[in-house]
């Protein structure tokens, strides 16, 4: 990355005592799409906020474009923020929401309708212009909030929950058109939200958040396979944790008692992650001795691919299963024995 | 709900609307009545609109009383003054309500809750009372004088009861929880992401309390409005128990000449004249505002 | 902060405003002095002649009456109002019912009583009810101007209120005539209760229409203490007021307490 487009340098806040945030650095690249994403009271929407302007932060900077913004009301902010209730003026029709913003500049009313009219087709909100708020749809004025910020081009774009609202067909539609507007204007976009696949799917780097704090900044392929911790492991998808041992230079996965050969790192790990989906079950056809036997507990057809509860030693995790894979796992049933294997490189080891 | 009606159900359902005709509606008539009746010295005081001698059925009808309430420029005037006193305590009680609403309704929810019973008290407590305390406090010898004898601004207690500005503190202090109420009321309903979107959107704070709050709680301005201006309008209390001679208004004027002066046809005339002067507007403009609100819907 | 310091200046002078006169009253009502502006010491004095003063008792014990009867009728006759207006959806010239129902909150109390009280003059002369003038002629003229306030109250409550939760209780069982007692009339209580405070306090504070409509033996406790307080000042009045705001607040506080422990369940 080279000159940091935004830049939160140590930015904390508290709420009558309660640490809203403690130290937050973060380096946001021009053009990106960044995510914010932690559970509720983690913090992510009031550094939202902080960056629009609505709060000061108690300690720390911000800098947009190496010049620093913190002291500045948001009125004079060159960004905007789109909320999560859209917050449209319920007494002002679409056009007149848009144009709000405009009006607050000095331009000239042709070049206001100009651009009014270029967003109104580029959201392809034709046809509504006269229309009041209460008579519009979820999506629409979804898109008429989208339309307010960006009528004012932005050089930063904030969206708090912006698919929130919206039910779940509209929401993964809506999920695209929100990429490839952002591709097109190219617009860097910070997005808040708490729901992870969202998260994954829109953005090119998130930070997960907790407590006020950043505990892991990364691509969504980063975030997902080499989870810092085991809080992230939780939280992005579904987890399989286990212990491992450090005997004798062995390095042993405790619950599954088996021993890692292949491995070059031998530090002194305490935890190690395989996801569901790096975990494939064979139904046993005859009964042997050997040492991965697990009994499935619980067996969901997804469609696409099928869920099963593995229970080994009294401990319990998941393998996913492409259906179009192997066709023989639909044989699998409750209670059955299975054999399990996995890839040594797919283990991902971490400390707790 | 009509389904489950049943006829004598129905006419149950209408009983108050008969009430309100016979008390309210028959009395106003009655008044248009004797506003049109001819004054006499007797009981009642005024000759019947209908009577019959030899000559047949006599109609004693006459516009006298409006045309000597018009061409007297001391009822002009009483009308005049009646409305620019609720005019003036009606904006005062905006401009001091209108803040004090705001932040209240803008207080944490503990606070506000506290707050909201502070405001309810006084609107609870005796009408009468809280523009006798004024009395009190206005005194020649009251607090308020001793006050500024005390820090030295006046030298000898001044008076400051018995004028048209004691009128008005009384009305202000009195009816700003009328003002304050309502507008609490749409201004606690009030999203506050709107007043950040509208700064995030470039607009100053003045600008957004122009263009997003102000008209938002329009319908609160309106409503504490209509609560302040009507009953002022008609006010008697407060003019006796704190206003002089300065300024007479009509609420007095109506009083005075049925008690005093026991001229039943020119209060009568006065009181409709009043409600065609300073009712039918309001009513009008309720009416408007309501199938504005109704679109709105 | 400086935000927060115009706040707690704005709030502070406004409460202030609101209070001040109604204190500094309290205040003197402990003076041991007949000139009430005249500090001359503590005492109940005024508390123990208010207490047996006749006049005064008798108008509070009237206006009491008057007021709880006045406050009942006219929240029957709202809730009524409020029900058509709201649930007969079908209800012939609606605007025109809506006219009747809310004339009386924008008629000043100078007319209404003045009209009334020669309406009261003319129905004698004419059928001879009502016989004289007094307590029921008082009562009469409280509900009239009292139904539209409690009226609006209703009408408000209802018009938010979901009508699923009748066709629900009808589903479980409920038959229809006992939907209203089950289930409507529980929910809308609190509007019905703040109607009925409402119509009490309006009869209990009215002065005006009270005056022009009052006879012999109705003489509420504003009509008592104007005649005390019209001309001059009256230590009696002050311990009045003071145990009038007493008794307000104590309502208030228990008000918000009612409320909070709702809220916390």
């Amino acid at each position: 990355m080279s000159e940091p487009f935004l830049q939160i340098i140590d930015v904390s806040k508290r709420f009558d005592n309660v640490v809203a945030l403690d130290k937050v650095n973060l380096k946001i690249a021009k053009s990106e799409i960044f995510s914010l994403l932690g559970s509720s009271g983690c913090g992510k929407s009031t550094l939202l906020r902080i960056i629009a302007g609505f709060e000061r932060p108690d300690e720390g900077r911000i800098l947009l474009e190496g010049k620093d913004i913190t002291k500045l009301p948001p009125y004079v902010r060159p960004l905007n923020i789109m909320f999560q209730n859209y917050a449209l003026f319920p007494h002002l029709n679409v056009t007149n929401n848009i144009q709000f913003g405009l009006k607050e500049e000095k331009i000239s009313k042709e070049e206001i309708n100009h651009r009014v009219n270029e967003i109104l087709n580029l959201l392809e909100l034709n046809g509504l212009e006269k229309r009041k708020i209460n008579e519009i749809s979820g999506g629409q004025q979804q898109r008429v909030a989208l339309a307010r910020c960006l009528v004012k081009k932005p050089k930063l774009l904030l969206l708090d929950e912006p698919l929130a609202a919206l039910d779940k067909q509209l929401r993964v539609q809506t999920q695209f058109e929100l990429v490839n507007l952002q591709y097109k204007l190219g617009i860097t976009f910070i997005i808040v939200t708490h729901d992870q696949e969202e998260a994954m799917s829109l953005s090119d780097r998130m930070a997960i958040m907790k407590n006020g704090e950043i505990l892991q900044v990364g691509n969504p392929v980063e975030i997902y396979e080499k989870p810092k911790d085991k809080y992230i492991a939780n939280f992005i998808g579904t987890a399989n944790i286990f212990n491992v041992l450090n005997k004798n230079n062995q390095i042993i996965i405790k619950e599954l008692n088996y021993e890692v050969k292949n491995i070059n790192n031998k530090e002194n790990y305490v935890k190690c992650l395989i996801r569901p989906e790096k975990i494939s079950v064979k139904k046993l056809e005859n009964q042997s001795d050997n040492l991965n036997i697990g009994v499935v507990k619980e067996v969901a057809y997804l469609g696409s691919y099928t869920k099963y509860l593995i229970e080994v030693n009294g401990f319990e995790f998941y393998s996913f299963i492409q259906n179009s894979l192997v066709s023989d796992n639909l044989q699998i049933r409750r209670d059955d024995k299975v054999q399990i294997s996995f890839n040594e490189t797919s283990i991902y080891f971490f400390n707790d | 709900m009509i389904k489950n009606l049943k006829k004598q159900n129905v006419w149950f359902v209408f009983t108050p609307y008969l009430w309100l005709v016979l008390f309210f509606f028959v009395p106003l008539a009655l008044i248009f009545k004797i506003s049109i009746s001819v004054s006499e010295w007797g009981m009642p005081p005024y000759r019947d609109l209908f009577s019959l001698s030899e000559n047949g059925l006599e109609i004693n009808s006459t516009l006298g009383n409006y045309l000597f309430i018009f061409s007297d420029p001391f009822y002009i005037r009483s009308y005049l003054n009646s409305l620019s006193l609720a005019f003036t305590s009606t904006l005062l009680c905006l401009l001091i309500g209108y803040p004090i609403a705001f932040y209240v309704a803008k207080s944490k929810t503990s606070i506000r809750n506290i707050l909201l019973i502070m405001l309810i008290i006084p609107f609870w407590s005796s009408f009468l009372l809280r523009v006798y305390a004024w009395k009190v406090l206005l005194q020649g010898s009251g607090i308020i004088n001793s006050i500024l004898i005390h820090i030295g601004l006046i030298s000898e207690p001044i008076s400051m009861l018995h004028n048209h500005y004691a009128v008005i503190l009384g009305v202000v202090y009195t009816y700003l929880p009328f003002m304050i109420l309502p507008l609490y009321g749409y201004l606690v309903k009030f999203d506050l992401n709107l007043i950040d979107a509208s700064n995030d959107l470039g607009a100053k704070p003045f600008n957004t309390f122009v263009k997003v709050i102000l008209p938002l709680s329009l319908p609160g301005i309106v409503a504490g409005s209509m609560l302040v201006f009507i009953p002022v309008v008609g006010e008697y209390i407060i003019p006796e128990m704190l206003g002089g001679s300065d300024k007479l208004y009509f609420g007095k004027i109506i009083w005075d000449e049925f008690f005093v002066n026991r001229d039943w046809p020119i209060a009568s005339a006065l009181a409709m004249s009043g409600i065609v002067i300073l009712v039918f507007p309001i009513i009008i403009f309720q009416l408007m505002y309501a199938k504005y609100n109704f679109r709105n819907e | 902060m400086n935000k927060l310091f115009f706040k707690i200046l704005t709030l502070t002078i406004g409460f202030s405003f609101l209070y001040f006169p109604i204190l500094t009253l309290i205040a003197y009502s402990f003076n041991d002095n007949k000139r009430v502006m005249v500090w001359k010491g503590f005492s109940f004095r005024w508390y123990k002649e208010l207490f047996h003063n006749e006049q005064i008792l008798e108008a509070f014990y009237t206006s009491l009456k008057i007021a709880s009867l006045s406050a009942t009728f006219a929240t029957v006759m709202g809730v009524m109002i409020g029900f058509s207006l709201t649930r007969i959806s079908k209800i012939p010239a609606r605007p025109f019912f809506i006219f009747l129902s809310s004339s009386p909150l924008v008629m000043p109390e100078i007319i209404l009583g003045l009209s009334l009280l020669l309406f009261f003059i003319s129905s004698n002369h004419i059928i001879g009810f009502p016989s004289s003038k007094g307590q029921l002629t008082v009562l009469i003229s409280h509900i009239t101007f009292s139904v539209a306030f409690v009226a609006v109250i209703i009408q408000s409550r209802l018009s938010s209120y979901d009508k699923n939760i009748e066709e629900a209780a009808q589903d479980l069982g409920t038959i229809p005539n006992m939907i209203f007692w089950k289930v409507t009339a529980p929910v809308i209580l609190p509007a019905i209760l703040s109607g009925w405070l409402l119509a009490f306090t309006l009869s209990l504070d009215d002065l005006v229409v009270a005056s022009f409509t009052t006879g012999p033996g109705a003489n509420t406790l504003p009509i008592v203490v104007f005649s005390k307080v019209r001309l001059g000042l009256s230590p009696e009045v002050n311990a009045l007021s003071a145990i009038i705001m007493l008794i307000v607040i104590l309502a208030a506080i228990s008000i918000y307490l009612i409320n909070r422990s709702n809220i916390k369940k």
